[in-house]
């Protein structure tokens, strides 16, 4: 892991093709590198919102920012401060459990942890969690005992706390 | 609402931009467009290669501050287009290039984009590093929309080039179409007023300085903010030091204009950065040739820097105070804030650069055995009238260029900045006598640089846009000779170009006029030739291989740490 601290950053962008690539490949050419990136519908149509996380300092995230707005189909850039938002990240994973008493064990987990228990075959478990993304981390820390068959990680989505939120003029 | 095709929505919107010339080259995928030329009173250029047409029409916006427009069909078409894109979104240059596209449906099959089908190439993913904007029409009936907005996008804020790709079925499906004036892009205003906070903060810095030095970039160019920048550094007694896309930004036989700085900058302008307290930089990027290593850079200077751009402060070099905003806009306040201010002939600082400027700006060696690209350089300006507009190649003709010709007028001096386009000259040239027909307009190139877009000789020809080509002609790959005998111990490798060809008869095999000097007056006779003739003219001037461009900046080394002989 990096030492940089992961930055959250929020977009509000068209939705239309090519916006994904015209922003990956920024990304890309100016060296900035993507932890996570979550795209999907707002409230309003024709409009997408994405959440990224990136490693960097300050300086590195404003430029990230500055660049992000030169993009003609992105409409809006936010950086979210990680002691202002709400941010969650969900995951999907699948567990081996040859026996009943892992079984038990492993569900007695997924409580404590507030997942849900989403498949069941007899060999093997498929768990949804969601949360900070230390918490599922610590999560698939815990699952790694049993043994992970299959793990997929939406990244990280965050919205700001409050009433404060990315408003597009019409 | 008028019923038309995609094809003539294209043409009517062009015509709606004011569009006067388009230089271009035809193929399968954009023959429903080329059909409606027939019909339209724009001129258009058919030039010999598509980077051709590309840097022509980006010498035509250069030279005309007008959008220069470009067409090319799909597939090699429009990737023949990449470099000329490159190097219009490097220097800022407004430039529309419209690609044709493969159909998105044909009768037999339901999509051809993304089947690999004949001449498709995917020219919106290859250029969107490379354009402000590009996009690929989706239904017919958004052209004059998209249209519009790549010309607003193209020309407003910081300029660049914008790409639109245009499958053929739908230059040939007729829709409704809406051509309305109003422009709505939710994700672009570009801000052009200044903070009214930053003004204050930098006219206070200003005031203060005792050392200042203005630091113009291709930003005054564009902002047509002459006029502002002279008073500014007038008021201020601060010499002007130039960016190299800069260069014209302020005439530079002003007393208070001191060249272009960088790795080979005019060693007055790069000594006075060092030296300066306080740099206003105006419409400048601080590219790595300019600066330098970045930690020397104006290390004892307080930097305002004005831009368009807001990606551009901070991205290279730190600065005191920022301001995103339009040059002349801001120049304009700042020039009403401190015009109380002003400052005496006799201050130190303004002793100081007139007496800088006396020691290192020295007139050519007239050697008489061997012509030199100083002298021919001096000996060019004084032949050309002051409204001339001189394109250069990429290399040494074009640091040479940079050093020796003064430019007087902004829109003046068209070359290669960012990118480094070797072949960008010629082309620009024929697109800069395009924009202006009535001024002369001659090409600087070397024998390296002028082999790689020669071809528009054709076009220049048949077209009737006579101009000048000076080929320094050394024999080799200058710069890069240059380069190995500094820093490679003087071995050669894969630079020579030998004699070949004879440029004489080269020009004369394209219809064109072709003339060779050896020596001073053999130059000041052809050139004189030249301008009588109304066809374009190729001076072909031998000179040594062994010149260098001098001063020079050692890669890694502050701009204060000039060598060699100068």
């Amino acid at each position: 892991m990096a030492t940089s601290e992961i930055k959250v950053i929020a977009a509000i962008v068209e939705n239309k093709p090519g916006v994904l690539h015209s922003i990956a490949n920024m990304f890309r050419r100016r060296g900035f590198n993507i932890e996570s990136i979550t795209v999907g519908h707002t409230e309003k149509k024709g409009l997408a919102r994405m959440t990224i996380t990136l490693n960097g300092d300050e300086k590195t995230i404003e430029q990230v920012v500055k660049q992000m707005n030169k993009l003609i189909d992105v409409i809006k850039v936010n950086y979210l401060e990680k002691e202002n938002i709400v941010a969650r990240e969900l995951a999907l994973v699948k567990i081996k459990v040859a026996d009943p008493k892992t079984r038990s064990d492993a569900i007695n987990c997924v409580e404590v942890f507030r997942g849900r228990v989403v498949d069941v075959s007899p060999e093997s478990l498929t768990i949804e969690i969601t949360g900070t993304s230390d918490k599922i981390d610590a999560f698939l820390n815990l699952m790694r005992t049993y043994g992970i068959l299959e793990l997929a990680r939406t990244g990280l989505t965050a919205l700001a706390r409050g009433v404060k939120s990315i408003r597009i003029m019409e | 609402m008028t019923e038309m095709s995609g094809a003539k929505a294209i043409i009517k919107s062009l015509e709606k931009q004011k569009v006067e010339v388009i230089f271009g080259i035809l193929g399968g995928a954009v023959l429903p467009i080329y059909d409606h030329f027939c019909n339209s009173e724009i001129r258009h250029i058919l030039c010999r290669h598509e980077q051709g047409a590309i840097h022509a029409a980006e010498g035509y916006a250069r030279a005309s501050g007008k959008p220069g427009v470009c067409m090319a069909t799909s597939g090699p078409g429009a990737t023949n287009l990449v470099t000329g894109i490159a190097n219009a979104y490097m220097d800022s240059a407004p430039v529309v290039a419209l690609t044709g596209q493969v159909p998105t449906t044909s009768k037999n099959t339901t999509y051809m984009i993304g089947r690999d089908s004949f001449q498709e190439a995917d020219i919106v993913g290859i250029t969107s590093p490379i354009t402000k904007y590009n996009h690929q029409i989706q239904t017919v009936a958004e052209i004059p929309e998209i249209i519009k907005n790549a010309f607003y996008i193209a020309t407003t804020g910081r300029p660049g080039p914008v790409l639109i790709d245009v499958p053929k079925n739908l230059q040939s499906e007729v829709a409704e179409m809406v051509f309305s004036n109003k422009i709505r892009i939710r994700g672009y205003k570009p801000k052009t007023k200044p903070h009214p906070m930053q003004i204050e903060r930098a006219v206070k810095l200003l005031m203060s300085a005792e050392k200042p030095v203005i630091l113009s970039g291709g930003g005054v160019i564009t902002s047509n903010a002459t006029h502002e920048l002279t008073k500014t550094a007038e008021i201020l007694m601060a010499p002007v030091a130039t960016s190299f896309m800069g260069k014209g930004s302020i005439t530079e036989n002003h007393p208070l204009s001191v060249g272009s700085i960088g790795m080979h900058g005019n060693p007055v302008a790069n000594k006075l950065l060092c030296e300066a307290d306080v740099v206003l930089a105006v419409g400048t990027r601080f590219s790595d040739r300019a600066t330098g290593t970045v930690n020397t850079f104006c290390a004892a200077a307080k930097i305002i820097h004005i831009d368009i751009d807001a990606a551009e402060i901070g991205k290279n070099i730190e600065v005191n105070v920022p301001i995103v905003a339009d040059a002349r806009k801001t120049l304009k306040e700042i020039n009403n804030k401190i015009i109380k201010k002003l400052k005496n002939k006799d201050a130190p600082w303004a002793i100081h650069v007139k007496e800088l400027k006396q020691t290192l700006n020295l007139p050519p060696d007239n050697n008489e055995k061997e012509i030199k690209p100083k002298a021919i350089l001096y000996e060019l300006r004084k032949l050309l009238p002051n409204d001339a507009i001189v394109a250069t190649e990429v290399g040494q003709n074009q640091m040479w260029s940079a050093l020796y010709f003064n430019s007087l007028k902004p829109r003046t001096f068209i070359s290669s900045g960012g990118l480094g386009t070797m072949g960008f000259g010629f082309p620009a040239s024929i697109g800069a006598k395009v924009a202006c027909p009535n001024k002369v307009v001659v090409d600087i190139a070397g024998d390296g640089s002028f082999r790689m877009t020669e071809q528009e000789l054709a076009t220049s020809v048949t077209e009737q846009i006579p101009v000048i080509v000076v080929v320094l002609n050394n024999s080799v790959l200058g710069m890069v000779a240059q380069w190995q005998r500094l820093f490679f111990r003087g071995r050669y490798s894969a630079i020579k170009l030998g004699s070949s060809p004879d440029f004489v008869k080269l020009a004369e095999a394209y219809g064109a006029q072709g003339l060779r000097a050896r020596s001073l007056p053999e130059f000041k006779k052809a050139v004189k030739e030249a301008l009588n003739s109304d066809i374009t003219t190729v001076i072909d001037v031998p000179i040594s291989s062994e010149e260098n461009v001098d001063p020079m900046v050692p890669p890694g080394c502050g701009i204060n740490e000039q060598v060699g002989n100068y």
